[in-house]
């Protein structure tokens, strides 16, 4: 089943709105400097909307279907998110307007700093980020012009675990830093002796995941923390699995001096096809006067914009991605600190329950109580069987695919986020297809080689979008 | 909690499951002292008490459903057709992840590479990416790309002070800790001639904006050779909706465009979630930052779609990566595919050219009242910079009480432009409400 390009349902006069006629006298055109043609599709109203609705139905979306993607944190979007971000009083505000014509904006965005504070235990917080990567890249800004501050600017170190998300060394990269990989124990947490080893003075810090991309709590977390700071290291947290620790700990009060939450992840703000996230960050009391800004501050009864003491300065236009914090605002006040304890509880349930139903079948390198996902391998579940064939497949049974070949220290990687909103049903349903799956690697594996067989398209060939680039249609 | 669907059976049943009696006993990892700490939250709400909540804290904004604005400065309030919201509302869409895996990702894939290749329409461009996740970043990202281009070896940014005050920010956020160095708007009236005075052997890219921050469109003609003589690349920031009507930077010889994408089809949401539209030509793909949708086909020989290039990214490449982008603005790219397809060739071009001509109204009506003057004699599109009688902000108070939004203060950025304020038209405002701003502001200044 595809669909056409929407070039290739043009027809030459064709509009898909009306608009109005003008209604002040025409000025003449600067005829110099206008463009001749304008290339752009065009379509009826109607062959529009049926366009992309029948490309709608060519996706897997979480209100389709289970959504196991680990350290992505497919939660379901709860709709009544979407009605608050719609409001027009949210939807249709300028960002340049006056102070005094957006107090209820400033306040929406001063609570969700303090929420956010006192969920992760942090002096500080910055809703400018528009992602996780940009909160990462926010956070080592900050730790750099902390130490710059200090007249310590021989530190050009980041230590960064062997199980990190790509995007840790790619933000390092960017602020200029030299990555240095720590490897991992045997337990699946980071190697003490080596971090020791690393830790001198010219550490910047250590960007920890914390659980970690294997899903697993780090064990030493405190004599972590102590070490790199015995160092005059500083702790960055990488915040994506933030969804186990809601009410369970708070990453300030484990050592970690400034972290970026996931707000698209944790609270339940929809991912929108791969975006818009929002990546805020959290500081502890030494390095809160960093924030990108502007923040807000309240005076009294009033709501203003501010620039911390120290900002590194702003990271975007703005003041972060507004429409996805007022859906995660509303996800807070909804749940309250009660609320946010279960969904971390029963995201650590409901990832250890399937971890029990699949452990036996599927190989488990690091055998502990897990947290909020866990990592299987598809390495020697039958001769000849891949983990991507093992992902096609599960397409068949309705599922989208767990995250897999990462972490990158897990040959054949399947990495599962159930997360706290599914049910014992539908757990159960997962388990039988991926246990259904093992006993056809075996008996069958040409079914798994050439799934999957019931969605729109079959396999794709990568190698060949990436030698015969098409990355536009021409006519 | 509606959210979570275990009953207590469930729970007992999952527990054993497990083997463990208690939920407690998943969490000894924890450190037993900072194990559930107390957080001190308001007390939780029904749905029906939150939205009560937030409706009454939105009703403090003075939201563009109830005044009227002549505000712009880089977000635009557009119409936005009735499909747009339809589209962008389809749970598959926007309840789905980066689409890591295509065959069940086709239609947030294919709906990529459509918005692809009408930014390229647009652009002039060869290639599109995905999106960044605002105009400024995709700004700052084009400036480092062109560093990579020459392989860091070019440490100069050159940039028009006629761009977007937070995109300069920005960008120079970004480039803490590099040796790079951005110069071009130490002198905030430079022109584009100044600037060329800047090139050299040393000078990665010229960035400028246009229409610039002022709304006035840039003198261009010769300007892509004496960047390129220099050895250096041309980098354009654009308002998208001035592309319905104006040359596009491709023909004047940009090697990057990038711009806010937020007026094609996206709410203004003070401020943000918006689009970052990044194009450039094709020789420069493999250093082009973020997500690229190719074209492929299937084992059957099917059309199908997928992302390509992922050896730039950061899941593989890590540290050498060209960028950090991960998660981008998806449903920002899929609403201004859908804004672009619905107004088609003849809507955008129909768009800019009422945003044309009642700016132009406005301009000329505002230069009528005494007291009030238009600055700068170069053409625009629907911003212009009128300067007033008082200051902006006292004026700005007046309107507010009579239900308008005023314009952009351009003192606090620009020094010289004190007491200016800078107006944006746009197809949404009626002949009868720039007749009213006129009335008010006549009202201001008597």
């Amino acid at each position: 089943m595809t669909e056409p390009l929407i070039f290739e349902i043009s027809s030459s006069g064709r509009i898909g709105v009306t608009l109005p006629e003008c209604d002040v006298p025409e000025a003449e055109l600067p005829k110099g400097l206008l463009r001749d043609q304008l290339p752009l599709p065009e379509v009826a109203e109607v062959d529009l909307v049926r366009h992309y609705v029948r490309l709608s139905q060519l996706n897997h979306g979480v209100d389709i279907g289970f959504y196991p993607l680990g350290s992505c944190t497919m939660k379901y979007n709860p709709k009544v998110n979407e009605e608050a971000a719609k409001l027009p009083g949210f939807a249709r505000i300028h960002p340049y307007q006056g102070e005094e014509s957006i107090q209820g904006a400033l306040q929406l965005i001063y609570e969700l700093q303090e929420y956010l504070k006192e969920i992760g235990g942090f002096a500080g917080v910055s809703l400018q980020p528009a992602a996780g990567a940009h909160g990462e890249f926010t956070g080592i800004l900050m730790m750099r012009a902390y130490h710059e501050a200090r007249g310590d600017v021989g530190r050009t170190k980041m230590l960064i675990p062997d199980s990190a998300h790509g995007t840790n060394p790619a933000s390092s990269a960017m602020s200029g830093y030299q990555v240095v990989e720590i490897k991992s124990d045997e337990r699946g947490n980071v190697d003490l002796d080596e971090l020791k080893a690393h830790c001198d003075e010219t550490v910047v810090g250590l960007m920890l995941t914390n659980p970690n991309t294997l899903g697993l709590f780090e064990e030493h977390v405190l004599e972590v923390s102590r070490v790199v700071h015995d160092c005059g290291g500083l702790m960055f947290g990488d915040g994506a699995n933030m969804n186990s620790l809601l009410g369970i700990a708070k990453p300030g009060e484990l050592g970690f001096d400034v972290m970026m939450f996931n707000l698209h992840k944790t609270f339940s703000t929809p991912h929108g096809g791969g975006g818009p996230g929002a990546g805020p960050v959290g500081a502890s009391e030494r390095l809160a006067k960093y924030l990108p800004g502007p923040i807000v501050v309240k005076e009294g009864d009033a709501y203003r914009l501010q620039m911390p003491e120290a900002s590194i300065g702003r990271v975007k236009a703005f003041y972060g991605n507004f429409a996805v914090c007022v859906k995660a605002y509303t996800y807070i006040r909804m749940m309250g600190a009660e609320g946010l304890r279960q969904v971390s509880e029963n995201a650590v349930l409901n990832a250890n329950y399937l971890l029990s139903k699949l452990k036996g079948v599927y190989p488990l390198p690091y055998d502990r109580t897990c947290m909020h996902e866990f990592v299987l391998s598809g390495q020697g579940v039958a001769e000849g069987i891949t983990t991507r064939d093992i992902a096609k497949r599960l397409m068949d049974y309705g599922f989208h695919p767990p995250t897999v070949y990462f972490p990158l220290i897990v040959p054949q990687a399947i990495m599962i986020e159930p997360t706290e909103t599914e049910s014992i049903e539908t757990l159960d349903a997962f388990a039988e297809a991926m246990l259904k799956i093992a006993e056809e690697a075996r008996e069958n594996p040409d079914l798994l080689h050439q799934a999957p067989h019931t969605a729109p398209v079959s396999r794709l060939d990568e190698v060949r979008a990436a030698r015969k680039l098409d990355l536009r249609w021409s006519p | 909690m509606s959210y979570i669907p275990h009953t207590e059976a469930d729970r007992a049943a999952m527990l054993a499951e497990i083997g463990v009696e208690t939920l407690d006993e998943l969490f000894s990892d924890v450190p037993e002292a900072m194990r559930y700490p107390e957080l001190r939250l308001p007390e939780p709400l029904s749905e029906m008490e939150i939205l009560r909540e937030l409706r009454k804290m939105s009703e403090r904004n003075a939201d563009l459903d109830r005044y009227a604005c002549f505000l712009g400065a880089g977000a635009y309030n557009h119409f936005i057709p009735s499909t747009v919201s339809h589209v962008m509302g389809r749970a598959e869409f926007y309840t789905a992840y980066t689409p890591y895996q295509p065959e069940i990702s086709q239609g947030t894939l294919q709906s990529i590479y459509e918005y692809q290749s009408m930014v390229c329409q647009l652009t002039g461009m060869e290639v599109a990416n995905a999106s960044h996740y605002d105009g400024a970043t995709s700004l700052a990202e084009a400036a480092l790309m062109a560093v990579n281009v020459f392989r860091g070896r070019r440490k100069k940014i050159v940039i028009s002070p006629l761009v977007h005050l937070e995109y300069r920010q920005t960008l120079r956020t970004y480039i803490r800790g590099t040796e790079l160095v951005v110069t071009g708007d130490e002198d905030l009236t430079n022109e584009i001639s100044d600037l060329k005075t800047l090139l050299d052997e040393n000078t990665a890219c010229l960035i400028l904006q246009n229409p610039n921050f002022l709304g006035q469109l840039e003198d261009v003609n010769g300007l892509a050779d004496a960047v390129h003589n220099a050895g250096a690349l041309l980098v354009v920031a654009v308002d998208p909706i001035s592309l319905g009507l104006f040359k596009p930077p491709g023909e004047y010889g940009a090697d990057i465009v990038v711009g806010e994408g937020q007026s094609l089809g996206n709410q203004l949401n003070f401020g943000g979630p918006y689009l970052g539209v990044f194009a450039c030509q094709e020789e420069y793909v493999r250093k082009m930052p973020g997500r690229l949708v190719g074209a492929t086909v299937d084992t059957e020989g099917r059309r199908g779609f997928v992302l390509t290039l992922t050896p730039r990214e950061q899941h593989i490449r890590r540290e050498k990566a060209t960028s950090n982008i991960c998660t981008n603005e998806a449903l920002c790219a899929l609403a201004a595919g859908a804004y672009l397809a619905t107004m088609g060739k003849h809507g955008l071009r129909r768009v800019a050219e009422l945003c044309y001509h009642k700016a132009h109204y406005a301009a000329q009506r505002i230069a009528e009242i005494p007291g009030f003057e238009l600055v700068g004699g170069k053409p625009f599109f629907k911003e212009f910079v009128v300067r007033c009688p008082q200051k902006p902000a006292e004026i700005n108070e007046r309107l507010l009480e009579k239900g308008i939004i005023g314009g952009y203060d351009l003192g606090r950025d620009y020094p010289h432009l004190r007491n200016c304020m800078l107006l944006c038209v746009t197809e949404v405002n009626t002949k009868g409400e720039i007749d009213r701003l006129v009335e008010a502001l006549q009202e201001v200044a008597s």
